[in-house]
């Protein structure tokens, strides 16, 4: 029988009006939870946002979600067979669902 | 988002990786204002940042050379097929940008004062820098980013990818652009324009690429009337990892290990293989990557595959302190994903790794389109059929200079800008559009182009094969259509998958017509049908887009090509 994650995500644009979903991701050992994301995206929901670029070199440093509360590289941080609760930064701008406003001031379009 | 934003620029760079950012620093010390743009953040979004091994260049800080070694070792690696004049350029400059990343701090790896150079495969001698451990790409990316951040007269901005170059009587004048954070449509008036988007590998289901490359570059250069050249080389790195699953690294971080540790590569039933495949490596690390590439898929397609469709990589006869000692806290990484190199072997298997193949320029890095410049990744034809290791980090330093030094000169001999709004009308109205409904899955669509280009534009390929991948992309155009689904809105991914698939699908057709075409077998494009080499393929194959068509002409004058 296949393991799975189930993701609690929260989504929206503003703060004040969002909304947790829930997600069942099939689960495999080893894999992060931007993998669990981003078979939500291909298979589920594409209207997910999120934001990553090296998926696996953990070089761009641009999937930071909170994950439990705790800040973590989506990149990094392990998918497990249980409920976990992914948020956006609560100290960046919030841009949509998982992505917050990370770029420095002087790299943003002025 | 009635009114676009506006901006204006003497030179406008596209894309922050290595070439992105050097073009920026040489443009702007040439006196020009310049826009350094990137769909991801500036210095993190390609290629560059993800390196992690060497860089070769004939310093002779190791051994004695010459830059004229590492260029007939460039043109043998590319097997007939090297644009002579961008090779020549990347080998006989090398040196001087290496050196100058050293006065600017980048740390190259040093033994008694003196940078190390390593050997690598196909190349006669030690001739590859590095920074320790695994730090080459993001020393590179780090040291440029810095010095972009202290040279006055260089404006960055991420989040910004580009839908469109602006053509205006012949001539590029700038870019259209999708502001990720608002969804908002941008136009950016530029005197001269370099391409620095870097490679295409995201086309493939496995591969070594961030979500950046699915070859933007090549599309936007297409559409504006500039050619693209040998776009059916793709290079397969032949030991990319597969499992277990590994995260948290790059997956082709096998190669330093293999290389300074001698890591044998079995079969499935753990016999050494290679040798049946006309290489006897008896340990040495010598084989090539197109080589070591075949020679795994042959031995899975005859049944002696490891557990994963691959073949293991051992280093079960090394000492836990050799390992250390030549790895330090990778090791420690690898621990983590329960990784135990003493006890176990890996599993590797090729995966899209580089792009030979790109936008055709001259020695001064300009296209055949007036105002625009391409540089790094993004060119093709330096290498050939096949690259060696190390050129790419060489080339994107090399070409990214010298075409930001050609964008600022084109510039300063122009006086008002001839970017005009009204020839930008047609890209604004599509970054826009608001073709209602959700639409279909555009992440889905990605990874159902990416198992085609994987099933049937791989390293192995034949007539039957390149046809299907041609009819699929074909229903996936269709499918995609004419407009973005839905209205633009802050940080909508579907949009953006929306854009890439516009320019990945083009792209994708682009290397399955020119695969499809050339009936031979060479350096990385091997052809089941056509296993020999041909004298008589010794051509390049360039693409045009006339009438909204793919166009291919064959051009035997390679070196003719890119001369001046
Ligand atoms: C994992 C990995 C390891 C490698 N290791 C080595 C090595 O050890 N030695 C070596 O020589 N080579 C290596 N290579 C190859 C080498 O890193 C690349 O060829 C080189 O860095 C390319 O540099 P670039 O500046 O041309 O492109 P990149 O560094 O890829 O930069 C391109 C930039 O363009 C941006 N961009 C793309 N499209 C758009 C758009 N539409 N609008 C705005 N911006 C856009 C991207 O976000 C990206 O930031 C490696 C490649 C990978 C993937
Ligand atoms: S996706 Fe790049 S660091 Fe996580």
């Amino acid at each position: 029988m296949t393991e799975h994650a189930q993701l609690k995500i929260w989504r929206g644009v503003d703060r004040a009006a969002g909304r947790w979903e829930r997600y069942e991701v099939p689960f495999e050992p080893g894999q992060s939870v931007l993998d669990g994301l981003r078979w939500i995206r291909a298979n589920r929901d594409p209207s997910l946002a999120i934001r990553f670029s090296c998926i696996n070199a953990n070089a761009c440093k641009e999937c930071m979600i909170e994950l439990d509360g705790k800040t973590v590289y989506a990149c990094t941080a392990r998918l497990e067979p249980r409920e976990m609760m992914l948020a956006p930064l609560a100290n960046k701008p919030l841009l949509r669902d998982l992505v917050t406003e990370i770029a420095p001031p002087a790299e943003r379009l002025s | 988002m009635a009114n676009p934003l506006h901006t204006s620029t003497d030179v406008l760079v596209i894309g922050a990786g290595g070439a992105g950012m050097y073009a920026a620093i040489d443009a702007a010390r040439q006196g020009a204002r310049v826009l350094l743009i990137d769909r991801s953040l500036i210095g993190r979004g390609g290629a560059t940042v993800m390196a992690q091994m060497t860089v070769a260049v004939a310093l002779g800080a190791q051994t004695p050379d010459h830059w004229s070694h590492h260029y007939a070792d460039t043109l043998a690696a590319g097997r007939g097929l090297c644009a002579e004049p961008l090779a020549r350029l990347l080998c006989e400059e090398g040196p001087d940008c290496i050196r100058e990343m050293d006065a600017w701090g980048i740390g190259w790896a040093r033994r008694d004062g003196r940078i190390v150079q390593a050997q690598a495969p196909g190349h006669d001698r030690p001739r590859c820098v590095y920074v320790d451990f695994l730090n080459t790409g993001p020393a590179v990316s780090k040291t440029l980013r810095t010095v972009v951040n202290r040279t006055a007269g260089i404006r960055k901005a991420g989040d910004l990818a580009v839908v469109d170059l602006i053509v205006a009587d012949g001539e590029v004048t700038g870019a259209a652009a999708l502001h990720l954070v608002t969804g908002a449509a941008v136009t950016i008036a530029a005197k001269a324009t370099v391409l620095a988007t870097g490679g295409l590998t995201r086309l493939y289901r496995r591969n070594s690429a961030s979500a950046n490359m699915g070859g933007d570059g090549y599309a936007l250069a297409l559409r504006a009337g500039a050619t693209l050249v040998d776009m059916e080389f793709v290079q397969f790195f032949p030991i990319g990892h597969l499992a277990p699953r590994l995260i948290g690294m790059d997956p082709i971080m096998w190669d330093p290990f293999r290389y300074k540790l001698g890591g044998r590569l079995l079969n499935g039933n753990k016999e050494e293989f290679t040798s049946r495949y006309g290489s006897d490596e008896s340990g040495k690390y010598v084989l090539t990557r197109d080589l070591a590439t075949y020679a795994i898929i042959k031995e899975v397609d005859a049944g002696r595959s490891s557990p994963h469709g691959g073949a293991y990589l051992s280093f079960e006869h090394c000492s836990a302190a050799a390992l250390r000692a030549a790895f330090g806290p990778v090791i420690d990484r690898l621990a983590k994903n329960d990784i135990d190199l003493t006890r176990m072997p890996v599993e590797v298997a090729p995966i899209a790794h580089y792009h030979m193949g790109g936008i055709t320029a001259d020695a001064r890095m300009a296209t055949n389109v007036p105002g625009l410049y391409a540089a790094g990744e993004a060119v093709g034809g330096a290498n050939g059929a096949n690259r060696l290791s190390g050129n790419a980090i060489t080339e994107a330093l090399v070409f990214g200079r010298r075409a930001g030094r050609s964008a600022a000169e084109w510039a300063a001999g122009i006086a008002a800008q001839p970017f005009r709004p009204e020839v930008a009308r047609a890209s604004l109205d599509l970054i826009a559009a608001d073709g209602g409904g959700a639409g279909p899955n555009t992440a889905e669509m990605i990874t159902k182009l990416q198992a085609t280009m994987a099933d049937e534009v791989g390293p192995l390929r034949d007539a039957a094969r390149l046809r299907r991948a041609l009819a699929r992309i074909e229903e996936l155009t269709v499918a995609l259509g004419e407009r973005p689904f839905g209205a633009p809105t802050a940080f909508d991914l579907r949009r953006l998958e929306w854009f890439d698939l516009r320019n990945m699908l083009l792209v994708a057709g682009a290397v399955a017509a020119t695969a499809l075409a050339r009936q031979e077998s060479r350096g990385a494009h091997q052809r089941e049908d056509f296993p020999e080499t041909e004298a008589s393929w010794r051509v390049n194959q360039i693409v045009h887009w006339r009438d909204s068509e793919l166009a291919l002409v064959r051009n035997p004058a390679a070196v003719e090509m890119a001369a001046q």
